[in-house]
């Protein structure tokens, strides 16, 4: 049973780390209604100018950490400014097809800058088992994983108190629901999106530390943003809470079924169980979790 | 005579630089006055709402010919939201609801452009409540939810809530059922009478527009052919005969070739 557990919460925490990633999406897909296609390319460009900063002039973590997230929100207003103000209500596909360009453009952009190395990352904190639980519960968790859920929680809980509660947030719903009546009741959808790029660049650049921390810096943490995928799916495009609840259950089927079920089969089941996991919920539930409704009036 | 509030002046617009919609519109709303602007479909009553509150560039639209002045200044190169600051806000065709927002969140939006504080806005939402009760009942649901006149009411609200003194109302009564539309009538000529709320309405159902109006416009083909006071135009025999389908002998028969050039005279 022990030993149950310990999968089960080793699981729990791997997929705080894929929920840190889907959140991302979400912030853009509530306030623009596009599936960012670039999220993976924003975490990757953000891991690599953090490191690539410190390499470079040796800052220490929060100066380079304050550079690299200038460098999220310049990037997120310039977005703003060159990519989405021309297409203010354009069809959603227009949208999203303008964010695979981005992704190209991004991971294009930070490599010329920065280089095609693999850079190592250090955050300090270390990853190996907690002893204290080892000792007591005789369960190897590690605590780099329990920081990185640590981390995630408190990104949650405040984005979500800034959806649900502040004007701004309010705002960006708003958005998300209908560009034309934002506009008319004088939201400036401009600054709207340009803040949430700014903050999808925000939580691409605390996605980017903790993955690259534990994988290096390289161009495959682009590929993390497809394991956000079921992720959404399961919690629901538009909900924070969603790729939370969404991450963790990944992550925790994830490892059981590498668990449990792989020894049988032997077919690599965790890189692939996590889509199947989702196709089968979205027969059942296509909004996810914690989706929004689609709401129509007949 | 000072400034009319709002005046439009001889203006042409052009959707995606080849469509003409608007050859020359010219009209002015004075100070708290309900003014309706009249006409099919296709006229050219939205675009003309929407060239005044600068929606149409998201539209590809764009005002080729004339200018359009509030208060006096010329408007017609502002954004939208410094346009809802200055006071003049859209009620769109269509209500255009936030749906997963809550009703009263809706509301809450209207007033993002002011810098008021939290017990100011308290009282504005108290006051739109005043006047829509219904939408105090069911201020928690999802305004995807409600009905097509709790939803009217919502974004009539939600206008409110920047506190206009201009508001250009698109169609209201699409939809909805007559008891509704009066109803709804009913609220906007007291928040003119009471709240000095200047209305430009955007209405095919002539015979309730008239009613409730004060002065109205008749649009044909993005040009006004008539205007003149609510009164008269509801007097007018030919408004009588096209646009509220009564006429003094009795049913038309539409092959009638008198019928059909009095149309075509009206409509060069």
């Amino acid at each position: 049973m022990t030993f149950f557990f310990e999968v089960l919460i080793g699981g729990l925490l791997a997929g705080v780390m894929y929920s840190l990633v889907a959140l991302g999406f979400v912030l853009i897909y509530k306030a623009s209604g596009v599936f960012n296609f670039a999220q993976g390319a924003m975490v990757f460009f953000a891991a690599l100018t953090f490191v690539g900063v410190q390499e470079q002039f040796g800052l220490s973590f929060w100066p380079a950490f304050a550079v690299a997230l200038g460098a999220m929100v310049l990037l997120g207003v310039l977005t703003e400014k060159i990519v989405l103000r021309p297409l203010v209500n354009q069809p959603q596909i227009t949208l999203f097809m303008v964010t695979i360009g981005l992704a190209f453009f991004i991971e294009g952009l930070a490599q010329l800058v920065w280089g095609t190395n693999v850079y190592p990352l250090n955050l300090g904190i270390r990853d190996e088992p907690i002893e204290a639980i080892l000792e007591n519960f005789d369960m190897v968790i590690s605590r780099f994983d329990l920081v990185a859920a640590l981390v995630a929680g408190v990104l949650v809980a405040v984005l979500a108190v800034f959806f649900q509660v502040t004007k701004i947030g309010r705002a960006l719903r708003a958005v998300a629901d209908d560009h034309q009546a934002a506009l008319s009741v004088g939201i400036p959808l401009k600054t709207i999106w340009a803040i949430v790029w700014s903050v999808a660049g925000f939580v691409a650049l605390v996605a980017g530390l903790m993955w690259g921390a534990r994988n290096g810096v390289q161009f495959a943490l682009t590929f993390v943003a497809l394991k956000a995928l079921p992720v959404l799916i399961l919690g629901g495009f538009a909900s924070v809470l969603g790729a939370v609840v969404g991450g963790l259950i990944i992550g925790a089927l994830e490892k059981l079924a590498a668990v449990y079920i792989d020894p049988p089969i032997r077919g690599g089941i965790e890189s692939w169980f996590a889509y199947v996991a989702a196709l089968l919920f979205l027969l059942v539930r296509p909004e996810g979790l914690f989706g929004e409704r689609r709401i129509d009036r007949v | 005579m000072s400034a009319p509030l709002l005046s439009v002046n001889n203006i042409e617009v052009i959707y995606d630089h080849v469509i003409l919609v608007l050859k020359g519109v010219s009209l002015t709303v004075e100070q708290g006055r309900i003014v309706a602007l009249l006409g099919a479909n296709g006229a050219g009553k939205t675009t003309t709402l929407k060239a005044i509150s600068n929606l149409l560039r998201s539209e590809r639209g764009e005002v080729t010919k004339g200018y359009i002045e509030y208060r006096g200044a010329r408007i017609d190169r502002l954004t939208p939201w410094e346009l809802v600051k200055l006071g003049v806000v859209q009620v769109m065709e269509g209500r255009h609801c936030f749906q997963h927002l809550t009703v009263e969140e809706n509301l809450l939006t209207g007033a993002f452009t002011r810098s008021a504080n939290r017990a100011e806005i308290r009282r504005d939402l108290e006051k739109v409540y005043d006047y829509f009760p219904r939408l105090q009942q069911r201020r928690k649901s999802q305004a995807g939810y409600t009905s097509g006149g709790e939803q009217q009411m919502t974004a009539i609200g939600r206008a409110l809530m920047a506190k206009p003194s201009m508001i250009l109302l698109d169609e209201p009564s699409m939809g909805l059922a007559p008891q509704v539309v009066e109803e709804i009538f009913g609220i906007v000529r007291d928040l003119n009478q009471k709240e000095g709320v200047s209305f430009l309405l955007a209405e095919q159902n002539t015979n309730t527009a008239l009613r409730f109006a004060e002065y109205g416009y008749i649009l044909e083909n993005g040009r006004v052919v008539m205007d003149g006071p609510a009164r008269d135009l509801a007097n007018n025999e030919d408004v009588k005969e096209f646009y509220l389908g009564l006429s003094g002998a009795g049913r038309k028969s539409f092959r009638d070739a008198k019928h059909y050039r009095r149309r075509k005279r009206w409509l060069a």
